[in-house]
């Protein structure tokens, strides 16, 4: 009987572990030994990174897409079939078709979701870039806006933690080019004493807030937006006024992790080393969906990838793991239109972000090119 | 922020066990906590590490 690895979710961690297994795992695969299944949400896979640029028309829509069956291994049966219920018990995941999906190996990797709703008046009076439908209105937003204030509200918990961070410094970029900068101000808020999570990032982006003219607000935990005063709340009781809102709403785990009691807010209790959920020895998680302290990001989700790729293949082909995820992360950053700077640490070594230069920028925006390659496993 | 997305999460009443290596949560969250009217249980230093537990107030 052939051994059934599931997968949970046809985002970049889904889709990277698929295809690894199937370079891993050639040999099974032609003896039938083995089979690997996604189970997704989309037709569609989307590099949500690109998401950044969409608000200053830096990038087509249709280059953030490609079909998820042509990125997958033709090796891997591919189904969009949201799963509605996951019974690690029984070993099965149930689907809205109402096919139920059995495995010897699960991987959960159903990501995350914003979740502007949780805070009153955000949906009315906040733009956003972390989905399509958000980042089309910002650029309408922006394309209407000459000049005023503009807040940068950051809520925890969100993905891709450096984003808020390159939105901003390209803000002060296109309101340059725009001839605003003389009539506008942008205000930077953060929900910890500092103006990032990871401490090393905060120091090296005071100082280039600062030189750049950009205000800050620590300790700004949004309480509620009131879309026809124009005025943002925080729990700390400080109210701010803008004329134009870009939010990075709070996060939620996915829903069927919710409804199948999996883990509160979404996120799957999951072992830092292993990365498999906490006390089983056959439900991997990745990406966005562990409730690990670390970065939620496509990088992230890449390089747990790797470790999981290798653990279920050394698994299968030998009866024990290959290895331990060392909490690796790599990003760029953005620092506005035209410069870039990148940060990478784990679970042991913090960041220590350099001086932004060109190149830098230039390397990011290859790996908007390169991006499908990762997604493929080349990368 | 692994405090303020927890806190969300849970009930009033709960207690929440901040196990955090950096220095600088050692010295916000107390203060923060006073701030929005949270409880502040205690903080321990255990080496390279502090324990920080917080009562949800609120």
């Amino acid at each position: 009987m052939a051994k059934k690895i599931l997968i949970v979710g046809g985002g970049l961690a889904g889709t990277i572990i698929a295809n690894g297994l199937c370079r891993q795992l050639g040999k099974e695969l032609r003896a039938n030994e083995v089979t690997i299944t996604v189970i997704g949400n989309n037709e569609q896979h989307m590099y949500q990174p690109g998401l950044l640029y969409v608000p200053f028309g830096r990038i087509r829509e249709k280059d953030l897409f490609r079909d998820e069956r042509s990125v997958l291994d033709r090796r891997v049966i591919f189904h969009v079939d949201p799963a509605t219920k996951i019974d690690i018990s029984t070993k099965s995941v149930a689907a809205e078709s109402g096919t139920t999906y059995e495995y010897d190996y699960l991987v959960l990797a159903t990501g995350s979701r914003l979740r502007p709703d949780t805070i009153p008046g955000m949906t009315e009076g906040a733009n956003w870039f972390y989905d399509l439908d958000g980042a089309r209105k910002m650029r309408e937003a922006l394309e209407g806006f000459d000049g005023g204030k503009i807040v940068v509200n950051v809520n925890a918990p969100h993905k891709c933690p450096v984003a808020p961070l390159e939105i901003t410094f390209m803000l002060r970029d296109y309101i340059q080019e725009r001839g605003l900068a003389d009539k506008t101000e942008i205000t930077y808020t953060y929900p910890i004493g500092r103006l990032h999570a990871l401490e090393p990032v905060a120091n090296w982006t005071q100082p280039e807030f600062d030189k750049a003219g950009i205000k800050y607000e620590t300790f700004f935990n949004t309480k509620s937006i009131d879309a026809e005063k124009k005025v943002i709340s925080s729990e700390e009781e400080s109210d701010i006024g803008y004329d134009l809102l870009i939010t990075i709403p709070p996060h939620h785990g996915s829903q069927v992790i919710t409804d199948s009691e999996l883990g509160s807010g979404g996120w799957v209790p999951t072992e830092r080393d292993t990365l498999l959920h906490e006390g089983t020895n056959d439900v991997f998680v990745c990406g966005d969906t562990t409730n690990i302290p670390i970065s939620k990001a496509g990088s992230t989700a890449h390089f747990e990838a790797d470790t999981i790729i290798d653990n279920i293949a050394s698994l299968l082909t030998e009866g024990r793991m290959a290895r331990k995820y060392d909490g690796k992360v790599f990003c760029f950053v953005e620092t506005g239109m035209n410069k870039g700077t990148y940060v990478w640490f784990n679970y042991t070594t913090p960041p220590n972000p350099g001086a932004p230069s060109q190149m830098v920028h230039w390397f990011k925006l290859a790996y908007n090119r390169l991006y499908w390659l990762s997604a493929r496993g080349l990368l | 922020m692994e405090l303020i997305a927890t806190l969300k999460l849970i009930e009033l009443g709960d207690e929440i066990d901040v196990l955090s290596s950096d220095k600088g949560s050692a010295m916000d969250i107390p203060a923060w906590v006073e701030k929005v009217k949270h409880e502040m249980v205690g903080i321990d230093q255990e080496g390279d590490f502090w324990h920080i537990v917080v009562k949800k107030m609120k």
